[in-house]
């Protein structure tokens, strides 16, 4: 297959419907519009739809209409319209459906602003909606692996019957980036839970499956503890010799990657560990790291620390944890190895 | 004696309150779509509040919405499933407060599919509290000196939002008597023809009684409608083959 450079937005989109998504609702929202553009002309091309949806609430429920219906489908958003998603989330893993949400993450809370932040790991790691459930959640790093996410996410989806999502975030959908794609995959839509009618057979009920499901609390616990098994993946990067391991993932990660590569140019062991799923969070990349590493520096692009409490779980506390926030402004590769050498010094 | 005849659609006996109109209408509904031999291709939407009792004994395919949201699940139904008939069902606060939008939408952007809403004035399964179609002065656990349109506007004629827009068919019928029971039915049957013959958005709202929340027997239920709610919402047809009936 050729290369071709795109931007993030607009792969993720080709890649979704290569993917086999044939429906998209959603909303306008900076810095995802390129989504809906791109699919409001491609989706038809391909024999799908798309619908501008009057509302983030009423495009992601009639996402859930169409996966009900056993299609493959989407709707993105960002910062205060992945707020608006949550109720839909919710209903949908609660059904039990396949679906993919995207949320480019924006920086800060309520309206907050429209450039790169990674501030929603908490909405999109812990549920975000009511009640107990949860979603694999994958964070690419770059625009090829935003073509390659999306389709795992497709996948997995349907393979666990559950809600996916990726959180990518302003700078990885807005750079362009040369991507292969994949070949056009056509999905079936005529699973046997799909609603289409009942057309001879029992009627079908897309609604919560604990009503249907006998020891309800056993069965949705052992799901997630197997999502949670099996589905965990991460990068590490010099991570078995290192001194200090830095954690970080999407736009984050790429300066990291460059801090270990100019740490170690001056005999300074660096590593990085770059989670690939946010949950389930890659525990066991933690085995990879070297026993006696000294600290971790989880490195993020918000206000206030969030994966940080999930590093701080993943090592046991085994070594001390320490922040690197990169707030609004995304941090200079150099700032990060400086951090590092003084928590280094510290820990002597 | 005459046979008692029931739809095999309606596969186990209603779970509503003694009285109460969703039970009518369930009937009416499954005879217009076993008439059509839809049966087996209807796929309805539907949320919470009373409508939802329906998923046990109305033996269509279903889907639960969140609150309000019926509209929009059933727009990526019929969307990617244009060859099933498929139906919304709600009461007045699920598809006119927190739906509002939702059931507006539909409209506005004529997706082809049928909504029934049931309009009993009130919001039945959470205990009988004010909704957008209380009648001025009714009393509701949460207007219990009687709604006061002052202070909470007047009641929601959704007829009236929706019949100015280019959609496909458009009524408001009851089931106070067996004369209005018999309207009902042929406005529920135009409208699924409307949408089996791709004409648009179709809707039909229905007079119902609550005699629960409302606080009456079924008899003063039925004659409150008849001399009270139909003159603040008149029943008939309103858009008909995509032409205003009452223009």
């Amino acid at each position: 297959m050729p290369r071709r450079l795109m931007k993030g937005n607009d792969a993720l989109s080709e890649a979704a419907v290569r993917a086999g998504c044939r429906f998209f609702g959603g909303y306008p929202i900076t810095p995802q519009s390129e989504i809906l553009e791109y699919l409001s002309w491609r989706l038809p091309e391909a024999g799908g739809t798309f619908i501008q949806a009057e509302s983030e609430l009423s495009g992601i429920n009639m996402v859930y209409g169409a996966a009900a219906a056993g299609f493959r489908a989407m709707t993105s958003s960002s910062g205060p319209g992945y707020s608006l998603l949550q109720e839909g989330i919710s209903y949908i893993a609660s059904a039990e459906l396949p679906a993919v949400f995207i949320d480019v993450q924006r920086y800060g809370s309520g309206l907050g602003d429209i450039f790169q932040a990674q501030s929603d790991y908490w909405q999109a790691t812990r549920g975000g909606g009511h009640g107990d459930y949860r979603t694999l959640v994958y964070a690419p790093a770059s625009v090829q692996e935003s073509v390659d996410l999306i389709q795992l996410a497709f996948d997995k989806a349907d393979e666990y019957r559950n809600p996916c999502q990726i959180l990518s975030d302003a700078s990885i959908a807005q750079m362009m980036e040369p991507v292969t794609l994949p070949e056009m995959h056509e999905h079936d839509p005529n699973a046997e839970w799909a609603v289409r009618g009942k057309h001879g057979g029992d009627f079908k009920r897309v609604t919560s499956t604990m009503y249907y499901i006998e020891d309800f609390d056993a069965y949705i616990k052992n799901k997630y503890d197997v999502m949670a098994e099996r589905e965990q993946r991460w990068e590490s990067v010099q991570v078995e010799d290192a001194d200090l391991v830095l954690v970080a993932y999407g736009i984050s990660s790429r300066i990291c990657k460059e801090a270990v590569k100019i740490a170690r140019a001056q005999g300074i062991r660096l590593g990085l560990l770059r989670p690939i799923t946010l949950w389930p969070f890659p525990v066991k990349g933690f085995a990879e790291v070297n026993p006696d590493v000294k600290a971790y520096l989880s490195v993020e692009l918000t206000s206030l620390p969030k994966m940080a409490e999930d590093v701080k779980l993943a090592c046991e506390m085994k070594a001390p944890v320490e922040i690197f926030l990169g707030g609004a402004k995304i941090p200079e590769s150099t700032a990060i190895v400086e951090r590092a050498v003084s928590i280094l010094k510290e820990q002597r | 004696m005459t046979e008692k005849r029931i739809p095999e659609l309606l596969v186990e006996p209603n779970k509503f309150c003694p009285g109460c109109g969703h039970g009518i209408i369930n009937r009416v509904l499954a005879e217009v779509l076993e008439e059509m031999d839809l049966a087996e291709q209807a796929v309805g939407s539907l949320a919470v509040g009373c409508a939802c009792l329906m998923m046990d004994t109305f033996g269509t395919d279903w889907i639960q919405a969140p609150h309000g949201r019926a509209a929009a699940v059933a727009v990526g139904v019929k969307r990617v499933r244009p060859e099933c008939c498929v139906f919304t069902y709600q009461g007045d606060g699920d598809s006119m407060s927190i739906g509002f939008s939702e059931t507006m939408y539909a409209a506005i952007r004529n997706e082809n599919i049928t909504a029934i809403l049931v309009n009993n004035g009130i919001f039945g399964m959470t205990g009988g509290q004010m909704a957008p179609t209380s009648l001025p002065g009714q009393r509701t656990t949460t207007s219990p000196k009687g709604r006061d349109a002052e202070l909470t506007g007047q009641p929601l004629n959704m007829i009236n939002q929706m019949k100015q827009l280019p959609i496909g068919y458009l009524a408001r019928g009851s089931v106070a008597s067996a004369k209005d029971i018999n309207k009902l039915k042929q406005y529920i049957r135009s409208a699924i023809e409307t949408q089996m013959n791709g004409g648009g958005y179709s809707m039909v709202e229905v007079l119902s009684p609550c005699p629960t929340n409302w606080k009456m027997n079924m008899e003063s239920s039925l004659a409150h409608i008849e001399n009270t709610v139909k003159s603040v919402f008149p029943v008939g047809e309103f858009v008909k083959n995509g032409e205003r009936t009452d223009a």
